[in-house]
């Protein structure tokens, strides 16, 4: 029982017995979760740290959760306010913090390929929480654990992805970790947030018409329309989009079936989601969150113990 | 490979074990039986059985544990987990481990602490069915035990179940 890989750089690398894996063992963190004490000694004797190079709440704030629940000892980096402000390069940075016993990197950065480029010059095992546009692992895995949860598994479930499909990593890992588990996805937005080749290269459907791709769903994952990209050309307006990918609860009571709203997070309400459906009783956004500990738990928990065995 | 226990006398030892049980918990009124996965399982199962035409079944409390997150060897490589399942509460209870084979008592060890975190019985007691003596390597003796045996550190204690591995028998290898 171990994983094919040291690191979680990406869904690309693994296995889809990885993935199981990884699902099994969060179900097993998920019943710790409910438990009068919430926290296992596992990893007492293992040290993370978050690096973050870009903001996040929900992402480290679960991470750290799932640290604490495992026992793990941890240290929070943030780059606003350390030495990468005075112009230390990544790899310095990273091998201070090693050179103080440090097990393990929980990383974010804006950079694609920062967690891949780490991992080859470093000894400690890395979780990447999300590198620019590349992956978030993590996310998609916690995307599956809540589908899993919620319709009883992925082979042959018809899932959704809608919105900013060119810009988003929970897109990419949620499309490679999909896939790799036989469910059907379908890419849906506007024709300049869909990159050209994504068809033939992953083998999904596109749809440009949001109401075709909600009525061929079991799941509709709506990604966030990040605003720090509103100077660029790609839609006309926030209202324009609204009006033609937006989703709200007359929409989806006009679809004749009850399908599954996920979302990522942050909510922009109003744009991609509006309210009355992000808040309905179809939504699992927050069971997306809860589930999210458990799946970062497993995640740790297996690669803890790959990470020792190889260092002996 | 030497037998130690075979069907019948398994059968015989289990019943005996449910009855000693009873006697320290008659009725059952205050007292949980908590089985060790995986293997603790398929024991505890065959007590219930037991327990079931002895006692009204409405008093028998039992729950599953998983002792692996609370392993002392995670670093060592990783263990197959199991499913944890105590649905009722263990505050102020008599809780009996049950376990198949007690050896070092690093596992019962573990299963303590694991207890522990499901609240704050009013005593635990610990039932095994073969006690390895003399190779414990932690302060941890059963109240209730099957059968005990002098083992070396290179044997092996194999428990078979019908359940699991088609034939019920306890070997020495």
């Amino acid at each position: 029982m171990q994983l094919s890989t040291k690191h979680l750089l990406g869904i690309r690398d693994l296995q889809p017995g990885d993935i199981q894996l990884i699902l099994d063992t969060a179900t097993q963190f998920k019943e710790v979760l409910q438990r009068p004490i919430k926290k296992v000694p596992t990893l007492r004797d293992v040290t993370i740290v978050n690096l973050f190079y870009e903001n996040s709440t929900r992402t480290r704030i679960s991470f750290e959760l799932a640290e604490k629940r495992l026992s793990a000892d941890t240290i929070n980096f943030t780059a606003s306010g350390s030495s990468a402000a005075k112009g230390e390069t990544l790899l310095d940075t990273v091998n201070n913090i090693l050179s103080m016993k440090v097990d393990m990197v929980v990383m974010r950065h804006s950079a694609s390929g920062a967690p891949h480029f780490l991992s080859k010059h470093i000894p400690a095992a890395i979780v990447n929480a999300g590198d620019g546009i590349n992956e978030h692992p993590t996310q998609a895995l916690l995307d599956a654990f809540s589908i899993r949860e919620k319709l009883g598994g992925l082979t042959g479930k018809k899932i959704a992805i809608i919105g900013d499909i060119m810009h988003s990593r929970v897109a990419l890992s949620n499309i490679y970790l999909l896939k790799k588990m036989g469910a059907e996805v379908t890419l849906a937005g506007p024709p300049t947030l869909i990159p050209v080749h994504i068809r033939e290269a992953f083998d999904v459907r596109v749809e440009y018409n949001l109401r075709k791709a909600l009525e061929w769903c079991d799941v509709a994952n709506v990604l966030r329309i990040q605003l720090e990209r509103q100077n660029q050309p790609l839609f006309s307006s926030l209202r324009e989009y609204s009006l033609a990918y937006g989703i709200n609860k007359r929409l989806l009571d006009s679809l004749g079936k009850e399908i599954v709203i996920m979302h990522p997070g942050p909510i922009n309400r109003g744009v991609e989601l509006d309210s009355d459906a992000a808040d309905s009783k179809q939504s699992i956004i927050l069971h997306q969150v809860e589930n999210g500990v458990a799946v970062r738990m497993a995640v740790l928990y297996l690669l803890a113990g790959g990470a020792s065995r190889s260092a002996q | 490979m030497k037998t130690i226990l075979n069907e019948q006398q398994l059968e015989i030892t289990i019943q005996r074990l449910t009855h000693q049980l009873l006697e320290n918990h008659l009725n059952l009124e205050n007292t949980v039986l908590i089985g060790i996965q995986p293997r603790g399982i398929y024991f505890s199962d065959r007590i219930i059985q037991h327990l079931k035409t002895l006692v009204n079944p409405s008093h028998i409390r039992y729950g599953k544990l998983d002792i692996t997150f609370y392993r002392d060897d995670v670093r060592t490589g990783l263990h197959e987990l199991n499913q944890t399942d105590i649905p009722f509460s263990i505050e102020n209870s008599q809780v009996i481990l049950v376990d198949d084979v007690l050896w070092t008592g690093r596992t019962i060890r573990a299963a303590l602490d694991a207890l522990l975190d499901f609240g704050r019985p009013s005593g635990v007691e610990l039932c095994v069915l073969i006690d390895r003596r003399f190779s414990r390597q932690l302060p941890i003796q059963a109240d209730y035990i099957g059968k005990s045996i002098d083992s070396i550190i290179t044997q092996k204690v194999k428990v078979y179940w019908k359940e699991k591995d088609g034939k019920d028998e306890v070997t020495l290898l």
